[in-house]
């Protein structure tokens, strides 16, 4: 069975490959090879996960030895693969989510002249991501962490001509190296403190090292986590990168690539357990981002921008629950699960309505679209319900969860911690409704709307261009859209998302199966929230209750505006991001460049100076000495007598000393 | 007193001898020393008996076979087990077989054998009526300009005499650093030096700079090997004898036994450091070490370029052997002594040549400063006194003396109307015209310079660590910054090929015959297999390293 645990990667491998490498021929089946394999890894998946689930709940782990990568005296590093059930999660989540969005992206990339490239980026993803997940030591899941920004970066930039699009696979691209150089120092420090990678033996050396160690080594590791998950101070790239094309949007950047920096997280337990400041920041890095994201989902008109605000929060949740340690793992871990599926359908949703819509983004020109799209609608109000945390389906099961450990956590940090969690709650449930209304109801707002007229000054112009509206609606590109539901191929992955997202929660709760799955390796700790569980949960209800009501008041009851109107300072820097990249840029790039400028004048003059002061004072000594060869016999012999002089005279006075 | 009485004193005074022993030889030991020098006889006598028509084959063909020969004695020898087990002292104690001495015999032959090629190279210099000519004067006693110089000249004369002359030269650096007493290692100094003298003066172009090098060779070379005498005789008074071994034993006091004739002095100190001291000064004036090396850049410039290339390469060789010879068999119990001041004449050899060669614009020349700056990196490897010194030394000989015979080839193969363009100015765009020539030529000067994959960054490794190992880190420190500075001028040189434009008027590159492309083409390869895969030899170097005492 173990020998199974390769075929996982090498299937969407060997598809990238064959698509990439391929060249034209293969572009009327491509993209069916790319599906085809991607379910063929989810196949191998299941098959493994069957065999995991008869296998006694403590020897599940699996491992396979590939071969030894880098040899080198104590520098001992091997590609081996440890499939356990944390593993398994990811491994079920990525295939499964991933071959749902193959089939969808079948229908939305129709038109692309290059959906061949386009799935074989999308396996060479699901071939790094699973790599991320399944390798054994943290150096070659360092490969799978690079191979997914990679994936990331051309996905992103995958409609090239387009400027945006370029900018931000780069941006993206630049933050996330940020965080890799924290997981590289991460990976450095290990080596010098355990003397390995693996994760086995660093996970079990961790009571050896001091904490100070394990502090600065986890500090690295939430670096890294920042950067892949995008959270704050690393988060401007995820806004950003919803310039690719919106499969890649539901896949990477919000079901499992962000998810990353958790599985990191968790991952290390042990190191984190053992380093309780490097815990507290990442409550607090969690606490944080979760806020942002929310606020900023809150002022977005973009439908895709709203949903990438919105995939920061819920990210920050997962977050500040593995900051929590054991008794928040389990929980961010099935929060991670619950979101994939309903972030998923929430993105294919969006999805679907730009491609009835002429690749409008702007919500302020949707309005009213239930009954043009009927099956949208209700997959992606499933998806809604999943996320504000509705009694009964995904989300409600592990966001509560999660508001409770946070709340267990005690003390005054719990009650900020749990506060914050709550707060972030009543948000999400205010920023998804509006999402919700300003699309499916209120006044047809697209009537006699050219669309893709740039009228915000912080919505891109909606030049999405993938081939939908490219061949199917020239005509309607520049006048009215024509609303219609998408083909099958597209709504099918989006009803499988939407009964995810509503049995799911309910499914690993009952019985506290999820617990007893993760045990094993995240190790859990029930937590006792001082107000009582109950309570904690009547809260959540309460808050999500009230967001609703509050948006419903301003979006439901009112008409919105074709034009976004000024706003409060409030909103318009929620639109800003709230100044996150204008902070970079005055502090980052204007501080770069500051910095670069002086040392360029150090160089030139100091360094610069020295060297070229040596070079010419040795071309002096030299033209000087130069002269002492005169050509001369007699000077020579002179020369060579006074050398034999002080040859005899110096041994002598070695002697004398 | 009469006459009479006179006699009865000196026939009372010795005992009527009635017998001298016959010396034990070890022939076969000592063969390939034999081998070469009666080779040399042979090809005097091939100069009276041979017609001048078929000297030059004749020569060329003996020298050949003769230091082939004497290479695969050593080889012999080497495989019979006395470099390591057998080695020993033979020839009544005048000669010592060890590792070293037959690891450095070795790399002489095989410098010879080189250097015999681009000797016999005739394709270079265009045909003088009719006959093809050497690098060497038709007819070296002729005055330059002369009419008998233009009628030797048009007789189609060539100095065959160079092959013979080689080949003593050779026998003489054979025994050099296998000598283990004092006079023999003097003999063998003059044996190699003379013909050498010789060699020098002998330019077909350029003569009178040939002479002037030859005569300034001549004089300073006696200078410096009157000294070398004066201190071996200081040592005899020392220590009552001139073997290596004995002198080894009254330094280190392990003899207590007085020479009558030499009670006055023996055990004298201060004889014991000055005559040390002026033995390593005439090791080190050959070696070109400085204050001894100002002979260097004008005999390198003046004589014929292959005699440069086989005297920069196999003298070094010879020189440092004896010297490694003297400090590590005779002198080591005097080491407190001596290193430091080797210490500061390495580090002024390896700082004065490369800062002198930064400002020369001839590459004979410039080459010659290099070859000082080498001689410092090698004598860093001699101070370590260790094992690991020794191993290094010989090392670094073997990869140096290949390098510095194909960059000499090479000059050899970039002319003007004048002969040789040594200029550097010449050889601007050099890259451009003839990129093969060019990129020889870079592979030498990049291994000269130390640069990785190549046998120059292996041999200075070695070097370097041995000094460090042997607590002579200050010197590793001085050799790093002359490598860099060195760098320079050699990356120079490269540039100025690669980087600049060709002149109108520049050199062109000779097709050379198979000979010299042959010497060329063995340096690259050996400098190439050095530098990429050196173990093997530096093993067999450290299993060379030991000398016998």
């Amino acid at each position: 069975m173990e020998n199974l645990i390769a075929l996982l990667i090498a299937a969407p491998l060997l598809g990238a490959a064959v698509l990439l490498c391929g060249g034209r021929r293969l572009d009327a089946v491509g993209h069916w090879i790319g599906t085809v394999l991607a379910a063929a890894s989810f196949v191998v998946g299941v098959v493994l996960f069957a065999d995991m689930l008869g296998k006694d709940p403590e020897n599940r782990a699996m491992h396979q030895f590939l071969f030894s990568w880098i040899p080198v005296g104590g520098f001992q590093a091997d590609v081996a693969f440890q499939l356990d059930q944390l593993s398994m999660t990811f491994v079920l989540l990525i295939t499964g989510v991933g071959s749902l969005i193959h089939v969808y992206s079948i229908g939305y990339m129709e038109h692309d002249e290059r959906r061949r490239r386009f799935f074989g980026y999308l396996n060479l993803f699901l071939a790094a991501m699973l790599l991320l997940v399944l390798a054994d030591n943290y150096l070659l899941l360092y490969v799978g962490w690079e191979g997914v920004g990679l994936a990331s970066y051309l996905l992103i930039g995958f409609w090239q001509h387009k400027p945006s699009a370029a900018t931000a696979a780069k941006k993206a691209f630049l933050v996330n190296r940020v965080g890799d150089v924290g997981l590289s120092i991460a990976i450095m420090l290990m080596f010098t403190t355990f003397g390995t990678f693996a994760f086995g033996p660093v996970l079990e050396a961790t009571g050896e090292a001091t904490e100070g160690k394990l502090t600065a080594i986890g500090l690295m590791l939430l670096l890294a986590a920042c950067g892949k998950s995008a959270q704050v101070p690393l988060q401007s790239w995820l806004g950003d990168a919803m310039e690719g094309p919106t499969p890649v949007s539901a896949l990477i950047h919000a079901a499992t690539m962000v998810t990353a920096g958790v599985y990191l997280i968790v991952r290390s337990a042990d190191i984190f357990n053992a380093a309780p400041d490097a815990q507290l920041v990442t409550t607090v890095v969690g606490a944080v981002t979760l806020l942002f994201g929310a606020i900023v989902g809150c002022a977005k008109d973009d439908i895709k921008k709203a949903l990438a605000g919105s995939t920061m929060s819920q990210i920050g949740y997962m977050v500040l629950a593995a900051g929590l340690g054991p008794i928040g793992y389990v929980f961010a871990i099935m929060h991670l699960v619950t979101h994939g599926f309903f972030k998923a359908g929430l993105f294919l949703g969006a999805g679907s309505v730009m491609h009835g819509m002429n690749d409008e983004v702007d919500m302020r020109k949707y309005g009213g679209l239930r009954t043009y799209m009927p099956i949208t609608f209700i997959t992606f109000g499933l998806g809604y319900l999943a996320i504000i945390g509705f009694p009964g389906l995904s989300g409600f099961f592990s966001k509560d969860k999660i508001i409770e450990a946070a709340f267990a956590k005690g003390g005054t940090e719990g009650w900020i911690l749990g506060g914050v969690a709550l707060l972030g709650a009543a948000i999400t449930a205010f920023y998804m409704t509006r999402v919700m209304l300003m699309t499916f109801f209120g006044e047809e707002r697209w009537r006699n709307q050219p669309t893709a007229s740039p009228a915000e000054p912080d919505v891109e112009p909606a030049a999405e261009h993938h081939g939908a509206a490219a061949s199917d609606h020239v005509a309607a590109a520049t006048g009215e859209p024509h609303p219609h539901e998408s083909p099958r191929v597209m709504t099918i992955p989006m009803i499988v998302l939407a009964v995810g997202s509503v049995f799911a929660g309910g499914f690993f709760s009952i019985g506290d199966r999820f617990i007893h799955w993760l045990e094993p390796v995240t190790g859990h700790a029930h937590g006792h929230p001082p107000i009582g569980a109950a309570a904690v949960t009547a809260s959540t209800v309460a808050v999500m209750v009230l967001g609703v009501g509050l948006a419903w008041l301003q979006y439901g009851r009112r008409p919105v505006p074709v034009v976004a109107p000024r706003g409060s300072l409030l909103t318009r820097a929620a639109r800003r991001d709230l100044y996150q990249d204008d902070f970079n840029h005055v502090v980052l790039v204007r501080g770069g460049e500051h910095l670069t400028r002086s040392l360029v004048y150090v160089d030139h003059t100091l360094v610069d100076g020295v060297v070229n002061g040596t070079a010419a004072g040795m071309g002096g000594l030299s033209g000087r000495l130069r002269r002492i060869q005169n050509g001369y016999a007699r000077s020579y012999a002179v020369s060579m007598f006074g050398g034999a002089a002080i040859l005899i005279a110096a041994t002598l006075l070695m002697r004398a000393v | 007193m009469s006459a009479s009485a006179v006699h009865s004193l000196w026939t009372t005074a010795a005992e009527p001898i009635d017998k001298i022993g016959a010396p034990d030889i070890e022939y076969g030991q000592l063969s390939p020393t034999l081998i070469v020098i009666g080779a040399a006889v042979l090809g005097v006598l091939v100069e009276a008996f041979v017609p001048r028509k078929s000297r030059y084959y004749a020569q060329v063909f003996l020298s050949v076979v003769a230091l082939a020969a004497a290479f695969a004695a050593v080889i012999g020898l080497a495989a019979g087990g006395y470099a390591t087990t057998k080695s020993g002292i033979v020839a009544m104690g005048a000669v010592a077989v060890d590792g070293p001495a037959l690891f450095l015999q070795g790399t002489i032959l095989l410098a010879g054998i080189l250097g015999v090629f681009t000797f016999a190279e005739r394709r270079l210099d265009p045909a003088a009526h009719g006959n093809r000519v050497d690098s060497f004067a038709a007819q070296a006693a002729s005055v330059p300009g002369s009419d008998s110089e233009k009628a030797a000249v048009k007789a189609g004369f060539t100095t065959t005499e160079v092959f013979p002359l080689l080949l003593f030269a050779v026998g003489g650096m054979l025994i050099f650093p296998a000598a283990n007493d004092l006079l023999t290692l003097f003999i063998a100094l003059e044996v190699f030096s003379l013909p050498l003298y010789l060699l020098c003066a002998v330019a077909r172009r350029k003569r009178l700079m040939s002479q002037e090098a030859a005569v300034k060779y001549f004089l300073l070379g006696a200078f410096a090997s009157a000294f070398t005498l004066f201190g071996i005789a200081l040592l005899y008074g020392y220590a009552g004898s001139v073997k290596y071994g004995t002198i080894a034993r009254v330094v280190d006091g392990t003899v207590g036994e007085v020479s009558p004739a030499l009670a006055g002095t023996m055990g004298n100190d201060a004889l014991l450091l000055i005559g040390a001291a002026m033995v390593v000064m005439g090791l080190l004036f050959k070696v070109g070490a400085v204050p001894f090396h100002m002979w260097t850049p004008d005999v390198y410039q003046g004589a014929p370029t292959p005699v440069t290339g086989f005297m920069a390469a196999a003298t070094k060789v010879a020189a440092f052997g004896a010297l490694l010879r003297l400090l590590y068999v005779v002198l080591p119990g005097l080491r407190w002594d001596w290193r430091p001041v080797m210490w500061a004449v390495a580090i002024v050899t390896m700082l004065g040549g490369a800062i002198v060669a930064i400002t020369q614009t001839d590459i004979k020349r410039l080459l010659a400063y290099s070859s000082i700056a080498h001689a410092g990196f090698i004598l860093a490897g001699v101070i370590a006194t260790t094992p690991d010194g020794v191993s290094s030394v010989l090392f670094y000989l073997g990869a140096y003396s290949f390098v510095t015979i194909g960059a000499f080839a090479v000059v050899t193969l970039v002319r003007d109307a004048g002969g040789e363009a040594t200029h550097l100015s010449k050889w601007a765009g050099l890259g451009r015209r003839s990129p093969l020539v060019a990129a020889v030529f870079a592979v030498f000067l990049l291994a000269f310079a130390g640069i990785p994959l190549t046998s120059g960054f292996a041999g200075k490794f070695a070097v370097f660590k041995a000094a460090a190992e042997g607590g002579a880190g200050g010197i590793v420190v001085v050799g790093v910054i002359s490598s860099a500075i060195a760098a320079f001028f050699y990356i120079r040189v490269i540039v100025l090929m690669f980087f600049s434009e060709p002149r109108p008027e520049g050199p062109t590159v000779a097709v050379p015959s198979p000979l010299t492309m042959t010497a060329i083409g063995v340096g690259v390869a050996v400098t190439l297999v050095l530098g990429v895969a050196p173990q093997y030899f530096l093993d067999l170097a450290s299993q060379a390293g030991v000398f016998v005492r």
